[in-house]
């Protein structure tokens, strides 16, 4: 009985075997090509069966280290259940957020509401003045309206007709039918000012270099920068997670020494993507990147430029095309040109210009445009509008400067030795103006030049101090007042809100013994 | 509008609860603001599928589901996924295999036959390529192929018709000609949800006074002087819409997460972090500095692993705590139609004390019987959630986000997020967008048409959803205006928005990396400015293309399905 069984079931086994193989066989003999590899294979057996037996050892190795290579955390601690509850009991979060400080309270309280824009005359200079809270005008001096178009009536009135025919929200991103006729008008009229291929429009200026940095510099590249850069870059440099070197602000020879390092530590590495980055005009100090010098190391040292131009596109050089016109160089020459169009333009948004390979490459990479909502329309044809005026009437740009060099002119025949105006006769629209000798600490320099501003809107004139997200800079500035120029205002009132900063300044630091 | 009618705010009227909604009557066609169909097809040139669109749609009686986006208890079930059927899935990934091989293929040739053509992906004067690695094969070898039905451009209002400029492409998808002509065809495309997305009514009449008086732009960053009136009003009343005391607004939706996920987490805390979250969650976690930790899409039980884990070990090395836990959820996950699991979350917040950021992008407005998102939608207090995050862009129609929180929190923010320091503040415009449709929203002005709009919305989706199940397509999601279709076969991506568009139909497609690779889908948003006609209409085409396409493959619901199940029997 059981002897029947037995040869019963090696009967089954053999035709179970037997019917797999042929069905392999079947199979095999279908797949084009097995019969060659099967050659091969039998050959080099007959050849060579060490071989065979060495490259069996080898697949069964790698399968092994395959499925036996899942991410273990190096640094646990195996903990029981009973312990893992326990520590999740007694956890304790610390609060969300820190208490502000009674600097910050006091900001808030009293922070300068503005209700409304008061126009000075129908044509385009005006926005420059505004009413605040209590009902009163003010000179503005805290806007960054450099070519004075922030309230002008034709640009209203083609917003207005803008909004009649779009709408408000694009209600979609770029991708996805979010790309409104007006935004390639918008990006082919930038292009077309700035004398290159293309731009690309997004829909904060803030964001645009925080985009556009990682889009091309990925792990292994190299970025060399300003130490003075913004948070702007400053966040996009670490979303690239690329190898980042700094260099002195506007040192142009530690800029030299970092290239020079960081060549010879990658000499024998294989080639990968490296960028210079800067702002044109710095927006913490006021003053220009020495772009000729940083244009001539980079071709030397082979890196792309990238220039973050908010502050100097549309006000500096003599018809407004910012840095690189400042500087007799084109547009064009620099690789990666970035700037907002919330200052000049008196808009929304940013926009990036360059070489077309560069501008298509962000139409997919590029994260805030393509993970979010287009522009409005009607700020895309505000910005549009404020270009052409900037176009017809370049002159404005100039004014602008013209009105920052007076201001800073002010300060320096001011004769008060304890203030100091960066970058004395720079022509850049953004002006700080800063204590000369540092206080015991920052507290109380910024209740300090607080009070001069309270002194100001009090006396008329709307300046603010500057500033920044204290613990996130990456040097933080000294404490300053911010004074924006503007081609809006006439030289006269730049130099009569020049004067009142002055006079503030004066008795502020006669109340406090400083002066 | 303008003034007078914002000065004095009429008194709340009492929200509905869900029950109410239910049974509350639904009003049933679009009224007053909307532009009908004659007027929409009078004002262009309509090309013979728009005619043909508006026949259908007469011809149609117009019967309604009733209901709205209420939770209706335990139906968690359904938010799960469904599977892809197996042959679907092979067939996907044979596409792909014979895809790259095509790709690689002419890439190979063309470098030896057409070098010229290939030097900006070499090396070149000392200068590494710009783009390199698979993402310049991707782009060139599969996207390039179907770019026709990405970044097409448009006119006029995205409402519930948008108007395409035609365009023609002579070297295969690299450039595009803009013929001059133009088609309009029905949207369901545009984040449009509750179809503020007008040109006129109320919210167009509020703007143009606004621009009147204020101009286009505030000047600076809320933090330097540029600080409206405007701005404190909007806040406030965004405050008062989502139940909380303080609100903050910033300037563009993305930059809302990414400039303020690093204010509230840094060295030494956990950010937690749903694997779908959008990017702009991801960038703001990231710059942030502090850890991440991933966990399954809406899988409670992966989260309390995570949060186990994360707190009983403590930070890496040190093993010290974790000075605090953030997690980031979003309410309507926009690529999968799925909603968070809210009540599961805050259990678990109540056990391990976490801090929670709820992003609405798309949820607000488009959820809840009141329109105030998730929270509303679940019946939860939103005093739940420390943080609430949403944006303007989709629902309300204007731009930017908000953050709502306590008074504390947002101070707090103020000083510390990027936008608000720094960005340029938003514009009074987009400012009084918002404001006066929220006011329509929350029924403090015109009436009872908010309340319209959302059972508008709410029926619209309901029907159109269950009209796909019905079908046999594999749909994701329920109850939300966003409805994936799983198309998965890399071809049908493009044949789809093609063969939609030749019928007049507006959609869009996502496959990778927008989607996981085998599930490319195509998602449809629906808006209260559809009318029935629209959406039924619209199914039609659907089904029609998805005959054509092979698309109704769901093995768990349909007809084909039921049938089966019948004959099993
Ligand atoms: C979840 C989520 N958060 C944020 C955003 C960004 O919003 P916006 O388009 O307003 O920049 C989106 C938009 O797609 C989103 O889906």
């Amino acid at each position: 009985m059981s002897q029947t069984f037995v040869s019963e079931t090696a009967h089954k086994v053999v035709t179970a075997v037997n019917s797999t193989v042929s069905l392999a066989y079947d199979v095999y003999s279908k797949v084009p090509g097995a019969t060659v590899v099967y050659k091969y294979v039998r050959d080099s057996h007959q050849n060579d069966p060490v071989r065979t037996l060495l490259e069996l050892v080898f697949i069964v190795v790698m399968a092994w280290y395959f499925f036996n290579n899942k991410p273990k955390g190096k640094n646990e601690v195996k903990l029981t259940e009973k312990e893992i509850q326990e520590l999740c009991d007694e956890w304790e979060p610390e609060d969300l957020v820190p208490e502000l400080t009674e600097l910050q309270n006091s900001d808030l309280e009293n922070m300068a509401v503005i209700a409304g824009q008061i126009l000075i005359n129908t044509n385009s200079a005006s926005g420059t003045k505004v009413k605040l809270a209590d009902g009163k005008e003010r000179l503005n001096f805290a806007s960054n309206n450099f070519i004075g178009v922030m309230n002008s009536e034709p640009i209203k009135e083609k917003a207005v007709a803008a909004l009649r025919k779009y709408g408000v929200g694009s209600c979609g991103p770029p991708g996805f039918y979010g790309t409104l006729d007006v935004h390639v008008e918008l990006e082919q009229s930038l292009a077309r000012f700035l004398g290159v291929e293309s731009s690309i429009i997004y829909s904060q200026g803030f964001s645009t270099a925080s985009s556009v940095i990682p889009a091309f510099s990925k792990r292994s590249d190299i970025l060399v920068v300003d130490d003075a850069c913004g948070m702007s870059i400053l966040k996009g440099v670490e979303l690239s997670r690329s190898t980042v070197k700094f260099y002195k602000h506007n040192d142009m020879k530690d800029l030299e020494t970092v290239l020079r390092k960081v060549q010879e530590s990658t000499k024998k590495k294989p080639l990968t993507r490296r960028f210079i980055i800067t702002e044109g005009v710095f927006t913490a100090y006021g003053d220009i990147c020495n772009l000729p010098a940083i244009i001539a190391l980079k071709e030397k040292y082979k890196y792309r430029l990238i220039l973050e131009d908010s502050l100097g596109f549309g006000c500096i050089g003599q018809t407004g095309r910012g840095t690189p016109e400042h500087y007799g160089i084109a547009p064009a020459d620099v690789d990666v040109y970035v700037a907002s169009m919330a200052n000049a333009l008196a808009s929304s948004g940013g926009f990036c210009a360059g070489r077309k390979e560069i501008v298509e490459h962000q139409r997919l990479s590029g994260l805030s445009y393509t993970f979010s909502a287009s522009l409005p329309a009607l700020l895309a044809v505000s910005a549009l509008e404020a270009l052409k005026v900037l176009e017809t009437a370049p002159v404005l740009a100039v004014q602008c400067q013209q009105n920052a060099i007076a201001m800073r002119e002010v300060f320096q025949k001011s004769g008060i030795s304890q203030i100091r105006v960066l970058d004395t006769f720079s022509n850049t629209p953004i002006i700080h103006v800063r204590l000369s000798s540092r206080l015991a600490n920052r507290q109380e320099e910024e209740h300090i030049l607080q009070e001069v501003v309270d002194t100001c809107i009090r006396d008329g004139v709307i300046v603010t101090r500057a500033r920044y997200v204290e613990a996130q800079e990456l040097a933080l500035p000294v404490p300053s007042i911010k004074i924006m120029a503007s081609a809006g205002h006439s030289k006269k009132d730049s130099e009569k809100a020049a004067s009142v900063v002055k006079d503030a300044f004066k008795k502020v630091l006669k109340v406090h013994r400083l002066g | 509008m303008g003034k007078g009618s914002r000065a004095h705010f009429k008194a709340n009227q009492p929200p509905l609860s869900s029950a109410d909604l239910l049974t509350a009557a639904v009003v049933d066609a679009p009224f007053g603001m909307y532009k009908s169909d004659t007027d929409s097809s009078s004002a262009q040139a309509k090309s013979a599928d728009t005619t043909k669109y508006l026949e259908t749609a007469a011809a149609e009686p117009s019967s309604v589901p009733t209901g709205g986006f209420v939770f209706h208890g335990n139906n968690h079930g359904e938010h799960c996924i469904e599977k892809t059927p197996l042959h679907v899935l092979i067939t996907t990934y044979l596409s792909y295999f014979i895809l790259i091989i095509t790709g690689h293929l002419r890439d190979f040739i063309g470098f030896r036959t057409n070098p010229a053509a290939y030097a900006h992906l070499r090396n070149k004067n000392g200068y590494a390529p710009l783009n390199s690695g698979f993402d310049t094969f991707y782009h060139r070898r599969l996207y390039t192929r179907i770019r026709d039905v990405f970044n097409r451009p448009i006119t006029n209002v995205p409402g519930r018709t948008i108007t395409l400029l035609e365009r023609q492409s002579k070297d295969y998808n690299k450039s595009f000609q803009l013929k001059g002509t133009t088609r309009e065809v029905l949207n369901l495309s545009s984040y449009n949800y509750l179809g503020f997305a007008q040109s006129e009514g109320p919210c167009a009449d509020a703007v143009e006074a606004v621009i009147k008086k204020y101009g286009i732009q505030g000047g600076t960053s809320r933090m330097d002087n540029g600080t409206l009136d405007l701005h404190l009003e909007a806040e406030s009343l965004v405050a008062r819409f989502m139940g909380k005391e303080a609100a903050m607004i910033v300037s563009m939706g993305f930059a809302t997460n990414s400039t303020t996920i690093p204010s509230l987490a840094g060295k030494g805390s956990l950010v937690i972090s749903d694997e779908l979250n959008h990017a702009s969650i991801v960038f703001g976690a990231r710059v942030s500095g502090a850890s991440i930790k991933v966990f399954k899409h809406n899988d409670m039980k992966d989260l309390e692993q995570v949060l186990r884990e994360a707190i009983s070990q403590g930070q890496p090395r040190t093993h010290r705590p974790w000075k605090k836990i953030l997690l980031i959820v979003e309410g309507l996950y926009s690529m999968e139609g799925s909603i968070c699991n809210l009540p599961g979350i805050i259990a678990l917040k109540n056990k391990y004390k976490f801090y929670l950021y709820l992003d609405e992008a798309h949820s607000v407005g488009a959820m809840g019987p009141n329109g105030r998102g998730i929270c509303d939608y679940y019946g939860i207090d939103p005093s739940n959630v420390d943080i609430l995050m949403g944006t303007f862009t989709k629902s309300f129609g204007a731009a930017g986000g908000y953050l709502a929180a306590s008074k504390r929190v947002i101070d707090y923010i103020r000083f510390n997020s990027h936008s608000n320091v720094y960005a340029e503040s938003i514009t009074p415009p987009i400012l009084q967008q918002i404001i006066t449709s929220t006011k329509i929203i929350m029924c403090e002005e015109h009436g009872n048409d908010g309340r319209r709009r959302i059972q508008q919305l709410a029926q619209n989706s309901k029907y159109f959803c269950s009209e796909l199940k019905r079908m046999g397509f594999i749909v994701y999601g329920v109850d939300s205006p966003v409805v994936p279709l799983l198309l998965c076969h890399p071809a049908k991506i493009p044949a789809f928005s093609r063969e939609m568009l030749k019928r007049g139909i507006a959609v869009v497609v996502v496959g990778y990396p927008g989607t996981p690779i085998i599930t490319s889908r195509v998602r449809f948003c629906i808006s209260a400015a559809h009318t029935m006609e629209d959406i039924k209409w619209a199914l039609e085409q659907i089904s029609e293309v998805g005959d054509m396409l092979l698309l109704k493959v769901s093995e768990e619901n349909g007809e084909r399905v039921k049938k089966e199940k019948k004959k099993l029997q």
